[in-house]
């Protein structure tokens, strides 16, 4: 996931080894995996009505007041976002142990525009991907004859789709809005990749990248167990939700916060419907900066409550994730600055555009 | 023995690079640890997702920060 302001990778776990057969009894582990499930089903079911007790009695707050509704905002969205997280980047994980970048690069190679570009795309969300190997990994896929439009709708999906942004999308706004940035995301990383592609901007790429050769690497053929894709998605819970969890945190804390005390329709103006540069604006502030997907979203969903309309605060939470200095400095490695240019507008566009879709038709 | 650590500059190369002369010392074995950050350097073996940890020419593990517990599992005995 992406983190604070150092050039930190949107890394997901790696590869891992697949173990011995018969190291690990799979059937103990599936039977602990279900009873982890039913006791998560069980604890979601009952976290908003103890929030609201716990507040009302535990506290002795009203519910109806600024502090008391800020907390049983709190107490109810903190355990329910983390839990969401958990169970999402469990589950991304397991799917993610199908995926190598090797296995991508097979699936993609000969494909041409559009296919290859709606398989890049969606590849592009399962396949493990982290901001540091973008350079390796458009190497390895350009070498293999993956066509440029394709090799970037792939490296415009990744970052964009970020499950993490996707499950508090989710636990905030349910699955509607979930489902927009998910299908929204995709369309863009597949249009941005086929423009890119007919633009014929292939002198651009680094002339030293055609020279390469690049060694055929085993590692994607390893099939791994089920204990192992278990360990895997584990692995992942412990190290994003790991990573994640003060930000989440903190961003609820601001949201609850606006959620108690900043006065109905007080964003509308900045941030509201009516405001058509509020679009372009985000965007424009979205595109430098570089953060985790945790903290902000709990913001937008309190400053939404508040009037921001939704294509304005969606345009900005993906340009904030999709793009990045960061990404930038590393792709100059192999990209030349017209081509880096041409990506960052293709892409501001098809954001901006989803923006102001939503603004009107929501 | 060399020990090769694949990765260009970010905070998980420099963590796997310490962590893989960390398992060194900690082995004993008389080895160097040397990081390649040269993307050209890098393509050469064959990895696309960095960081990456190479033992004698042979890559060992690819995108994960290992440990150095790890790490000494993969040395040769």
């Amino acid at each position: 996931m992406n983190e604070g302001k150092d050039i930190s990778c949107a890394c997901e776990p790696g590869t891992i080894e697949a173990s011995e057969p018969g190291e690990t009894p799979i059937r103990g582990l599936f039977a602990k995996l279900t009873a982890l499930l039913i006791l998560w089903a069980f604890l979601y079911y009952w976290l908003k009505p103890t929030a609201d007790l716990l507040t009302a009695r535990g506290f002795g707050l009203s519910l109806s007041s600024r502090l008391g509704s800020s907390v049983a905002f709190f107490i109810y969205e903190v355990p329910k976002v983390l839990m969401l997280l958990v169970l999402v980047v469990f589950g991304v994980g397991i799917v993610r142990s199908f995926f190598t970048p090797e296995r991508t690069r097979e699936i993609l190679a000969g494909k041409r525009e559009f296919v290859g570009n709606i398989l890049a795309a969606c590849l592009g969300v399962v396949t493990p991907f982290c901001s540091c190997s973008a350079c390796p990994l458009f190497i390895g896929f350009i070498e293999t004859g993956i066509p440029l439009g394709v090799t970037f709708s792939f490296l415009i999906a990744a970052p964009m789709i970020n499950e993490v942004a996707l499950v508090l999308l989710f636990g905030m706004f349910g699955w509607r809005v979930a489902g927009l940035y998910l299908v929204t995301g995709l369309i863009i990383a597949i249009i941005a990749g086929m423009v890119i592609g007919r633009l014929k901007m292939e002198r651009f790429i680094e002339g030293w990248v055609f020279q390469v050769k690049m060694a055929r690497n085993g590692q994607g053929t390893q099939e791994l167990s089920w204990a192992d894709r278990i360990h895997y998605g584990l692995n992942a819970v412990r190290e994003i939700v790991g990573k994640v969890w003060p930000f989440v945190v903190a961003g609820i804390a601001v949201g609850a916060g606006i959620h108690g005390y900043v006065p109905e329709g007080l964003m509308a103006h900045f941030m509201g419907k009516s405001a058509w540069w509020s679009v372009p604006a985000a965007v424009l502030v979205g595109i430098p900066m570089y953060s985790n997907a945790a903290g902000i979203i709990p913001v937008v969903q309190a400053l939404m409550e508040k009037g921001a309309a939704l294509g304005t605060v969606l345009a900005f939470m993906m340009s904030v994730i999709g793009l990045s200095l960061p990404e930038v400095i590393i792709l100059r490695r192999v990209l030349k600055w017209p081509l880096i240019a041409v990506f960052i507008g293709v892409v501001a566009a098809g954001i901006l555009i989803v923006g102001y879709l939503f603004n009107v038709v929501l | 023995m060399k020990v090769q650590v694949l990765g260009t500059g970010c905070p998980k190369c420099k963590q796997l690079t310490a962590n893989a002369e960390q398992a060194i010392k900690d082995a004993g074995i008389d080895a160097e640890v040397e990081k390649v950050s040269d993307l050209q350097e890098i393509m050469k073996f064959g990895v696309m997702m960095t960081p990456a940890i190479a033992i004698d020419g042979e890559v060992k593990s690819v995108g994960k920060v290992l440990s150095p517990k790890e790490i000494a599992d993969l040395l040769p005995k």
